[in-house]
């Protein structure tokens, strides 16, 4: 799904209900990363849950590749959110892009949160030093 | 008790108010403690045991009439065993570094596997800095301590058994007068991590005849960074200070000092005075109500979340103790904990939800996590028809 396919369905949603039934089924059709990439090295650990981000550079084409797995649905699906955003960006792109004012704008800032402990927003944080790394 | 006399629980046509259940995190406090802690710094404001002033003297009798209130709170044999910490953590870390000196290659220390953090990690320093072994009892599923396994690795190789009185994962109530009289029976010196007790049972420490005894003020109705470390007063004459700075100290010269009495020798620096004070006032609240009626609430409360929650076939309980205080933990099938925390959350439920800082319980348990609901006084039916509700209507997303 795209990003602005996304805006466009938070667009329609008048109940948190809409909206988190919205996130869930997001999640819920995110392809889950192998088993063998849900090692270690990808984890990314939440207090409360935990994500793996595989991360790759195509230097040809400079872009980034990026794919994102949560032991959560409601964090896969705001992962997918962050990968609508992200995946395919040139480096540039994803430095300048402000995850905090989309966030904002679908009120989903409080997932977040530092204090939020899922895992999302240091996930944010490494796909934007990788990103710098290939600058 | 009366709800309203915790404002925060309050609700207004504004501000539609929330079901709070996480009181093990911490608890609510009442105006009684936001008063009396206000009250200090609007009038009594002064450093302790110093200047010849009298806001000073004002404030040392509050303080020390403070530590007086715990000693009675806990009954505790004399003021001079009351040490002031941060919290619990604190209180462990500071049992677990004065005896450094004590223990050796051959001592083991006995936990188990149910013990928060602040009651495993301290230990692991104090194996690590000693070459001591450290053990841990084995949980069986109903979240029970496995006794028998506790007694196979209690030996007169052990030096210190640290338990938790109540478990802040699961409830469950440990049998901790057995524990403290085996313990005791080994050799072996009985500390006892008390912090998720102490707002659920009346605790008597001399009854209980632990050496030492440890718990935060926020998780009973009073401030953060308060907290409480009893120790038996010969063990604490023998045992060397912690830190060191102002108020700890007899006499200082450039080459040596010699320590102040019990139980300075072991609070370093300007203590929490506003947060002594405070869980005075909350020690004071609690002894208006009368612990039968509370415990008696509680256990209907807890059997009516428990009857709701076995009513919903995907909800799997963990943790079944016999003697269970404060807290359900349980899991839905097929659904990670945190979603449910965040879908209880977006209909007004406070849940903590995750492993509880008890990361060796979750893998002996074989889970990620929990949700968990926690009471404390202040919850009521209506509570838990909230959270039955909004658990009902999450049940439909997942």
């Amino acid at each position: 799904m795209t990003l602005d396919e996304i805006k466009d369905a938070f667009g329609f949603f008048d109940s948190w209900e809409d909206k988190y039934r919205f996130i869930i089924d997001l999640g819920k059709s995110q392809e889950s990363l192998p088993e063998s990439d849900r090692n270690e090295h990808n984890l990314i650990r939440g207090c409360q849950s935990q994500v793996w981000l595989v991360a790759d550079y195509d230097s040809s084409s400079n872009t980034m590749t990026l794919r994102i797995d949560s032991d959560a649905h409601i964090v896969r699906g705001l992962s997918a959110i962050v990968l609508a955003c992200y995946d395919g960006q040139t480096p540039d792109a994803i430095i300048a892009h402000d995850m905090d004012a989309l966030f904002a704008e679908l009120s989903l800032l409080e997932h977040l949160s530092p204090t939020r402990g899922n895992g999302l927003r240091a996930m944010v944080s490494r796909i934007r030093e990788l990103a710098h790394q290939h600058q | 008790m009366n709800r309203s006399d915790f404002p925060i629980l309050q609700s207004s046509a504004d501000e539609p108010g929330f079901v709070y259940l996480d009181s093990a995190a911490t608890t609510q406090k009442p105006n009684a403690v936001i008063d009396a802690v206000s009250n200090y710094y609007r009038t009594s404001n002064a450093n302790v045991h110093r200047a010849a002033h009298k806001l000073s003297a004002l404030a040392t009798q509050a303080f020390e009439a403070a530590r007086e209130n715990v000693r009675a709170f806990i009954n505790a044999g004399a003021v001079e065993e009351i040490v002031f910490t941060r919290g619990t953590t604190e209180a462990i870390n500071l049992i677990a570094a004065v005896h450094r000196g004590a223990l050796s290659v051959g001592d083991e220390i006995l936990i188990s596997h149910l013990e928060h953090h602040s009651n495993i990690v301290p230990w692991q320093m104090l194996a690590a800095a000693t070459g001591a072994r450290l053990t841990a009892c084995n949980v069986l599923t109903s979240g029970e301590l496995d006794l028998n396994d506790f007694h196979s690795k209690l030996s007169n190789r052990t030096r210190i058994v640290a338990i938790g009185h109540v478990s802040n994962a699961l409830g469950t109530v440990n049998p901790i007068a057995d524990i403290v009289s085996a313990g005791h029976a080994a050799g072996a010196l009985v500390v006892v991590d008390g912090a998720q007790a102490v707002a659920h049972m009346p605790v008597d420490v001399s009854a209980m005849d632990c050496d030492f005894y440890a718990f935060s003020g926020h998780k009973l109705y009073g401030p953060t960074g308060i907290g409480v470390l009893y120790g038996r007063r010969e063990l604490l004459e023998a045992l060397p200070p912690w830190q060191g700075g102002g108020e700890m100290i007899e006499h200082v010269s450039i080459e040596t000092s010699t320590y102040n009495r019990l139980p300075f020798k072991f609070e370093a620096g300007t203590p929490n005075i506003a947060g002594a004070i405070g869980l005075s006032a909350a020690i004071d609240y609690l002894h208006e109500q009368d612990w039968q009626i509370l415990q008696a609430a509680e256990q209907e409360l807890l059997s009516m979340c428990i009857a709701e929650l076995q009513q919903m076939p995907e909800v799997q309980l963990i943790g079944t103790p016999k003697h269970r205080a404060g807290v359900v933990s349980f899991l839905v099938d097929g659904s990670h904990p945190h979603d449910i925390g965040t879908l209880l959350d977006q209909q007004g439920v406070s849940v903590r939800t995750g492993h509880h800082c008890t990361m060796p319980l979750m893998q002996h348990l074989n889970i990620p996590g929990t949700v968990r609901a926690s009471f404390a006084m202040y919850n009521d039916a209506d509570d838990v028809a909230k959270f039955a509700a909004a658990m009902r209507k999450t049940l439909t997303f997942v």
